[in-house]
């Protein structure tokens, strides 16, 4: 039985009026059905141009390497019929700024039943309507917000009323693009509780995509950590999270401090430097300008993922790898 | 005094700043030559320009003199008139050229003046918030739905047919549109987060405008003054053509009025009555397309797709 | 200023015990959209030491970025006054004008809070620009450029903000700031819209300028984290009224009103506690609930809590908390 969604070597890069950017590099990960999967990175590391190849969403001028099999299926090759049913039928996706994402002038009923009139062409605008309302309980919002414009909701329902968009067709996988920053950090307690349900209740896979560590660790299952395009570490959340192999895995848990650790008190940590712009990477491992213990080679050999224990990888020249 | 960083040759900020400058004109030009209506545009304009510019050299003024016309009446297009005459014998391609000269300069003087007036008022009324803004808002608008002829027609009739008061005429029935445009844009910038920190700085009214709000209006202004132009051109033919223009001065619009004083049409002077229209038409249609061009150099989200 | 003659002023200033800035029954009110009147803030006593930095704290819609900006003059209160060294703030044009170079502003956004035409130089020289600051120009933006780390300054001085990174901009405009020599600075979310990464070195800039100048800083944020990393002293803000505050130390590790206890417990970054989701979000400020403004949403709301009405936490009670069942030393009123 295959996995639900697997990625073999994707690599994606841009064809731009500099030359080619390489977002993405070599990315591999298998998520089974009823399995959640933390993107963590910042800016610039492919974390969103991920999430849109899954769907085949990006620009013409991207080429897209490696394969990216939904059941088996390969998304890269399919034909264009057999995508758009695969899109919102099989896998969905939560857009990042979801609070800017809905339509201001059509009524949020509408918006969520969109996609179901659009992919089941036996349904009616009564059976989209009940179907409306299922969701809207679904995601914990009262069944009469479907007649309320978006301006007159609050950024937490805005939010939950993507994701009844996103589940509005059934779909095995949900892609979720930071779907929590620019929230309140109870509403975004409340939104990751939801996504955990929908997770348990209906046997979805679930990719959270974030910058916040913390957060994918408390709620995903695994965790993988990409920088400049590449993975840098993979493996089960509260592990990574919790002991952290990869020098930038540790930079980024430690930016995010544990309240009441007496050694953050006053000891802000951070990396110098900026997170690389893709089309201008450094030779040899992307991270070592702004690693605190870059050695020589570094800059000299690239790096790969390997094993670090059963079920772990990292991609650093000092981290032993153990098969 | 600062230090070069090595390998660098000392340039004074105000050079590099001037370099800068330049380099963004450049590349402004770049994309206004991308255009390429906007350059079909600037052609016929440098036409016209050059056209008026240079007619008292080749045509004097004497031509226009209705005592030394000597050309047959309403003579058909020949070599010696190539554009014909009109109904005093004055060749009808030396009244073009000469009122070129009076159409444009009424159209950029009028202008001029409604550009000043509109950013004034414009950036006044969306910067200060209360009983000033709304006073100019409200002024604005009293303007905007006053029709444009009758109440060019009334002022023209007060104040008298010169050219001074055709252009004041026409400048201060035009600023309500830039007003309403740069209004706006003030209002959107003034929402700006810098704006907030010029306020948090210390900043008084004045400087927020002048150096925070005024540049940034500028370049919609830009865009809209030469659609303005062309505005102001039709104008002053309207107003030439109604015979509310200066009797002693020749312009387009009042070839037209001639033409239909006199009875052109019914006689059949065609080459007395397209002229003076199709250059109308042209010069008009010239700064609409510069315009749009400038638009889309100025708004960067015109630009692609 | 040396540094040692910065400490030792400082050490004075402590002893001497006024607030650099502080807010007496602050209340802001602003016309709620559907007509009715919102108490964005609603009755705030909050003190700042030279020195101290205090971390703001609380969701949106609490009024924190309000208090702010009112503590800054930029709104104007409903009632109560705002202090500056012991004397009220007056609202004067020319008042308002002095008071700015004493206390500044860093916002949440560092590319919006930068005219995108106006080249770093410019951007810093700004201030002293319109306070008509006298001295070397170039030397004063240098020496501002510097302190934020941003060197060698004379490389920024004709840089476009799109040209620099998130970190890089955010420390021209607290460049921007510095040059001023203020007393005071007010951070609105200072680190929100940049990478993690590179949150780490805003704050530890933060953190050195209050040790190198004696900088008191005032930070509006929603993130406790932060605050653990860098506040002396933190206050918590529900629905215009602040319900705890106290060193950061004891609030955290000891929280005493319900709602800095569901706060705390959702924080990805805290393992101890049960996590404690609030139903619901927030109400209006154009309705703030009776009693105490909590209670619809606490869980250990009891029939007093809606009745009687609490009083405003006064200034200098050290940890204290709004709430009939915090512990009766941490209090802010007595039992009745």
């Amino acid at each position: 039985m295959s996995e639900l969604l697997e990625l073999q070597d994707l690599s994606v890069t841009y064809r731009t009026s500099e030359g080619p950017v390489p977002a993405v590099r070599d990315v591999s990960f298998t998520l089974p059905a009823g399995r959640s999967l933390g993107v963590a990175g910042e800016s610039g590391c492919g974390k969103s141009t991920l999430a849109a190849a899954v769907l085949r969403l990006l620009p013409a001028s991207a080429t897209l390497g490696g394969r990216i099999l939904l059941n088996g299926e390969d998304v890269l090759t399919m034909k264009f019929g057999r995508l758009r049913a695969v899109r919102w039928g099989a896998a969905s996706i939560v857009f990042q700024g979801a609070l800017h994402s809905l339509n201001p002038v059509q009524r949020v009923g509408d918006q969520i039943a969109e996609p179901i009139l659009v992919h089941d062409r036996k349904a009616t605008t009564g059976s989209a309507r009940k179907r409306v309302a299922e969701l809207l309980t679904q995601v914990g919002l009262p069944p009469r917000l479907a007649s309320s414009y978006p301006h007159q909701m609050s950024g937490g329902q805005k939010q939950r009323v993507m994701i009844a968009m996103a589940l509005a067709c059934k779909p095995q996988l949900v892609i979720a693009d930071e779907p929590t920053t620019a929230l309140d950090v109870m509403v975004q307690a409340q939104v990751l509780d939801l996504l955990t349900s929908l997770v348990r209740e209906l046997g979805l896979g679930l990719v959270i995509i974030s910058h916040d560590l913390s957060v994918l660790g408390t709620t995903c299952d695994e965790l993988m950590v990409m920088y400049a395009g590449r993975v840098v570490e993979h493996g089960p959340a509260r592990e990574v999270l919790g002991q952290p192999t990869h020098p930038y895995t540790r930079a980024l848990a430690a930016a995010f401090p544990t309240i009441g650790d007496p050694s953050s008190r006053f000891a802000p940590s951070g990396l110098p430097g900026d997170p690389p712009f893709p089309g201008d990477l450094p030779p040899g491992c992307p991270f070592h300008p702004r690693c605190p213990s870059a050695i020589e080679a570094c800059s000299q050999r690239p790096v790969e993922l390997e094993q670090v224990s059963p079920g772990r990888t990292a991609a650093c020249l000092l981290v032993e790898a153990r098969p | 005094m600062t230090e070069a960083t090595a390998g660098t040759r000392y340039r004074s900020p105000r050079a590099i700043a001037w370099a800068r400058r330049r380099a963004s004109w450049s590349s402004s030009w770049g994309i206004f030559r991308k255009q390429r209506s906007g350059i079909a545009g600037v052609i016929i304009l440098a036409f016209f320009i050059v056209v008026a510019l240079v007619s008292p050299l080749i045509w004097p003024a004497s031509d226009l003199d209705v005592s030394q016309a000597t050309g047959p009446i309403l003579a058909p297009p020949s070599w010696a008139y190539p554009l014909g005459t009109d109904y005093l014998g004055r060749s009808v391609l030396t009244l073009i050229c000469w009122g070129a000269r009076v159409s444009l300069i009424v159209g950029l003087a009028a202008t001029a003046i409604s550009m000043v007036i509109g950013t004034l008022v414009g950036i006044a009324s969306g910067h200060y918030k209360g009983l000033i803004g709304a006073g100019l808002e409200r002024l604005t608008d009293w303007f905007l739905v006053i029709p444009f002829l009758p109440l060019a027609v009334v002022l023209a009739t007060i104040l008298g047919p010169t050219l001074q008061n055709v252009i004041v005429v026409i400048g201060i029935t035009s600023w309500p549109g830039t007003a309403r445009i740069v209004r706006a844009q003030t209002l959107s910038v003034g929402a700006r987060p810098y704006l907030e920190r010029a306020k948090a700085l210390g900043a008084g009214d004045w400087h927020q405008m002048r150096r925070h709000v005024l540049p940034n209006v500028m370049p919609l202004v830009l865009a809209n003054t030469t659609l303005t132009v062309a505005v102001a051109i039709l104008s002053e033919t309207t107003l030439a053509f109604l015979g509310l223009g200066p009797s002693d001065k020749v312009s387009w619009g009042s070839i037209l009025e001639d033409v239909f004083q006199n009875a052109g049409i019914s006689q059949g002077a065609w080459w007395w009555l397209l002229p003076p229209g199709l250059c109308v038409v042209l010069v008009v249609l010239a700064f609409t397309l510069v315009g749009r061009a400038l638009e889309v150099v100025v708004d960067p989200r015109m630009r692609e797709r | 200023m040396s540094e040692t003659e910065v400490r030792e002023s400082l050490m004075a200033a402590t002893t001497s015990a006024v607030p650099v800035l502080e807010a007496r029954g602050l209340s802001v009110r602003f016309r709620g959209r559907g007509g009715g009147v919102a108490n964005a803030v609603d009755g705030v006593d909050l003190a700042i030491a030279p020195g101290e930095i205090v971390a703001l704290a609380g969701e949106s819609g609490c009024g924190k970025t309000t208090l702010a900006r009112t503590l800054l003059g930029l709104v104007p209160p409903a009632q109560g006054e705002v202090r500056f060294q012991g004397k009220a703030l007056k609202s004067s044009r020319r008042a308002l004008r002095a008071y700015r170079r004493r206390v500044q502003l860093v916002l949440q956004d560092p590319t919006g809070s930068l005219n995108p035409r106006h080249t770093v130089y410019e951007a810093v020289a700004e201030g002293l620009r319109i306070h008509r600051v006298r001295g070397n120009e170039e030397q004063l933006v240098a020496e501002a450029l510097s302190r934020a780390g941003l060197r060698p300054p004379e490389r920024y001085f004709l840089r476009y903000p799109h040209e620099l990174s998130g970190g890089q901009r955010q420390r021209v405009v607290i460049a921007g700031a510095l040059v001023l020599q203020p007393e005071v600075l007010v951070a609105d979310e200072p680190v929100s819209s940049l990478d993690a990464s590179v949150r780490g070195e805003i704050l530890a800039l933060l953190l050195k300028l209050r040790d190198e100048l004696g900088l008191s800083v005032l930070v509006v944020t929603h993130d406790l984290g932060l605050a653990w990393n860098i506040a002396d002293r933190l206050a918590v803000m529900y629905l215009g009224r602040v319900v705890e505050v106290g060193p950061t130390e004891d609030v955290l590790r000891d929280p005493q009103h319900p709602y800095t206890r569901a706060l705390l417990s959702v924080v990805p970054e805290i393992d101890q506690m049960e996590p404690m989701v609030l139903q619901g979000e927030p109400p209006d400020p154009t309705r703030i609930p009776s009693g105490c403004r909590f209670h619809p949403r606490c869980p250990s709301a009891v029939e007093r809590c809606a009745r009687d009405p609490l009083p405003v936490i006064p200034v200098g009670a050290g940890h204290t908390a709004a709430c009939w069942f915090a512990d009766p030393e941490r209090r802010a009123f007595t039992d009745s």
